[in-house]
């Protein structure tokens, strides 16, 4: 194991406890402000489109058809791994038509 | 013997055995799901240049999917500390908000139970145990029953797909590099946005797309993220 992934890991991991714990110990100290509660409420979802654009962005038709195969699978269905097979099947597939490139 | 309320009067709250098993069967669904997606984040860990070991105690001692996932997209196999750190913590943040939910009924509990449960808070079990709660079934044991069987699972399952050595070639063919953008999609379709929080969104993607054509590196989601929730927190003042 490479020991600056190792160091990743554990402060990964010490953050991510940290969230857990966090919200209930901070909440017998202290009350978050409304702008406060917005931000982490929508740090999630800003961080997931994020990733998220410019990858389609700099993809190909297959990649971008692909996402909104599996965000119509997931509204329709309300399940993750559904979500995910549909769009896995849907690049394959696309990707099949057109030559590697 | 029906109840009024959302608290049961009479019930204190436990901490049992009974307890932690019936939070593994509640959340059942959740530990097979666990276990795939964990399958599919050992085959992406692999395919970004993870070694398997590395994969497997990220998964133990991470046990967060969705910020594995976005590690493994900001950082690839060199994982930069500071960037893969603070994409953690934006994708986790939530646990802050469900954490703060636990403690009316946690109130009853040791330090060590209560600090012990919370290594397990995930969104599943979080819900289910919520739920038990309200019903008036207050062994508190049921979070983190429900939760060491997904992180078990979740574990295994990185385990297994790391296993499977798909070579590159095949992985494209198949789309397994793809996995994780798809993975990202149903994350936000299920967070239901309001078309209020669909203003932060666009801004991040705006940003973050900027971010990526003009900057060198891995900070351009981060960013785009700052800016989203920044543009959150400065809606909610308005609106106070």
């Amino acid at each position: 194991m490479r020991p600056e992934v190792l160091a990743v890991i554990l402060a990964m991991a010490l953050v991510t406890y940290g969230t857990r714990a966090g919200g209930y110990w901070l909440m017998g100290l202290v009350s978050p402000s409304p702008r406060v509660v917005a931000a982490l409420r929508a740090a999630p979802g800003a961080l997931l489109v994020a990733m998220i654009v410019p990858k389609v962005l700099a993809g190909g038709a297959a990649e971008t058809v692909s996402v909104v195969v599996a965000a119509l699978t997931m509204a329709v269905s309300r399940n993750e791994l559904a979500a995910i097979a549909a769009g896995v099947a849907s690049v394959a597939a696309l990707r099949s038509l057109a030559p590697m490139p | 013997m029906r109840e009024g309320g959302g608290i049961a009067c009479g019930s204190e709250t436990t901490f049992t055995w009974r307890g932690a098993v019936r939070g593994a069967r509640g959340v059942l669904p959740l530990v097979v799901s666990s276990a795939v997606l964990g399958l599919l984040f050992g085959v992406t860990a692999r395919d970004m240049g993870l070694a398997g070991p590395e994969a497997v105690l990220m998964s133990a001692l991470v046990a967060a999917g969705a910020s594995q996932f976005a590690a493994l997209e900001i950082g690839g196999e060199t994982l930069p500390l500071l960037a893969v750190v603070l994409a953690t913590l934006a994708v986790n943040a939530r646990h802050l908000l469900m954490g703060a939910t636990l403690r009316e009924p946690f109130a009853k509990l040791t330090r060590r139970q209560i600090y012990g449960s919370l290594v397990f808070l995930s969104d599943g079990n979080w819900a289910f145990s919520l739920r038990e709660f309200a019903a008036g079934r207050r062994d508190a044991a049921v979070l983190a029953g429900g939760g060491a069987a997904m992180f078990s699972a979740w574990t295994v399952g990185t385990a297994l797909g790391h296993g499977a050595s798909l070579g590159p070639e095949a992985l494209w063919r198949w789309g397994a590099d793809f996995i994780a953008s798809a993975f990202f999609v149903a994350v936000l379709v299920s967070f239901r946005p309001s078309r209020a929080e669909l203003l932060p969104w666009a801004v991040a993607g705006a940003t973050a797309w900027a971010g990526a054509v003009l900057l060198e590196g891995h900070w351009y989601p981060l960013i785009g993220a700052l800016a989203g929730a920044a543009v959150a927190a400065w809606r909610a003042g308005d609106a106070a």
